[in-house]
């Protein structure tokens, strides 16, 4: 599984983004997106994509956790979201892994950017959370996540040397977050 | 007096006797101003930390008078039992710190204060303009407080921080030197 997360200020200015992988189940830690190195932007664009459906799903309910909101199936891509009270929005990106023996071999064959439909089934029989990206251990532990970064923002935001928009540029705030990736994701 | 007994007569002002304030506000009042005096001095820091200085020495001026009137201690007999009541009795009661009195000179004129806490320097990231970190003592307006208000009770002193956990530094470090005592009560030097 690999993830791509981005903070977005309330007047929609990115003001944080990471890209990591997995460290459970024997995993690195490293992400290992499906799309070649030089379409690295593909992971903004589909995470920005779901700003629409964020605003839709917003006032839907009282929670700040929006669970995953979105997804992109080209790229087997699904969005979660989480928002603050003050209007910055967290949106996580994860991708699980290409699964080499599942899946029909048409939908492996159909493209190397592109999951299939046939993959996704056989993901869904997984209980880990690298490989179902909907259930609900899956939801608990992206909710786990969101909420210690939570945390480490509003320590971060209560900085004065931080001014509310600005990119954060904290090592601390950056380690805070690849911890609390390797804790939950 | 001890320290042992500094201790106890700080943490019983501190229960009975002292109005207690939200942290938080304390915190981002002084960081608001900190980072204020950094736009203003246009990230001047050796500026800043001299403005804070300065702030810190009219504030000791005023609350060496309020110290002892909470606290109803007498005279020192000597420079380490004042920086026993520093620790142990003025930290306490106005910031609820008691920071470890360490590392005295032979002569008994010098010595370190270590602060394990830092109610001022809370969520506080320096700067990463390269400068901050060498240049900018966050928390100075404490060696001004000193300062200050030990020129009150007749001592001349020089305080200034010689580490920070802000610069990523293990400890917070104080040094404090008692320049002289002061004889015949001249008036505070105009600042």
């Amino acid at each position: 599984m690999s993830y791509y997360f981005t903070i977005l200020s309330p007047t929609d200015t990115p003001i944080f983004n990471i890209a990591f992988g997995t460290s459970k189940g024997g995993g690195d830690g490293i992400a290992r997106f499906r799309f070649p190195d030089t379409a690295q932007y593909m992971n903004q664009f589909i995470i920005h994509s779901s700003l629409d459906i964020v605003e839709e799903a917003q006032w839907t309910n009282g929670g700040m956790y929006l669970k995953h909101i979105d997804t992109y199936p080209p790229a087997a891509a699904y969005i979660s979201a989480f928002l603050t009270p003050s209007g910055a929005r967290f949106l996580l990106l994860h991708q699980p892994p290409q699964l080499p023996n599942s899946g029909s071999s048409g939908g492996l064959g159909s493209s190397s950017l592109l999951g299939s439909s046939g993959n996704l089934v056989a993901r869904g029989s997984t209980s880990s959370i690298a490989a179902n990206p909907t259930s609900p251990q899956t939801e608990e532990a992206v909710r786990q996540f969101m909420t210690e970064v939570y945390e480490s923002y509003v320590k971060t935001a209560m900085s004065p040397f931080y001014k509310q928009g600005m990119e954060i540029r904290s090592p601390v705030f950056r380690t805070r977050v690849t911890a609390a990736g390797k804790k939950w994701l | 007096m001890s320290s042992s007994k500094a201790s106890r007569i700080g943490e019983e002002i501190w229960k009975t006797r002292i109005d207690k304030v939200n942290a938080e506000l304390v915190t981002l009042t002084y960081g608001t101003i900190v980072a204020q005096l950094c736009q203003d001095y246009d990230s001047d820091y050796q500026e800043v930390n001299k403005q804070l200085d300065k702030m810190g020495y009219n504030i000791g001026m005023r609350l060496i008078e309020d110290f002892l009137a909470k606290s109803g201690v007498g005279r020192c007999a000597n420079f380490r039992e004042t920086a026993d009541m520093i620790a142990k009795v003025g930290f306490k009661i106005f910031l609820n710190v008691a920071p470890t009195v360490t590392n005295w000179t032979s002569d008994n004129n010098q010595f370190s204060l270590i602060f394990d806490d830092n109610p001022l320097a809370d969520f506080v990231e320096l700067p990463d303009d390269g400068r901050a970190q060498d240049e900018l003592w966050f928390s100075n307006i404490l060696c001004g407080v000193l300062r200050g208000a030990l020129e009150m009770v007749q001592m001349q002193i020089e305080a200034h921080f010689v580490s920070d956990v802000l610069r990523g530094d293990d400890t917070t470090e104080m040094r404090v030197s008692l320049v002289r005592y002061i004889e015949d009560e001249m008036p505070p030097e105009e600042e």
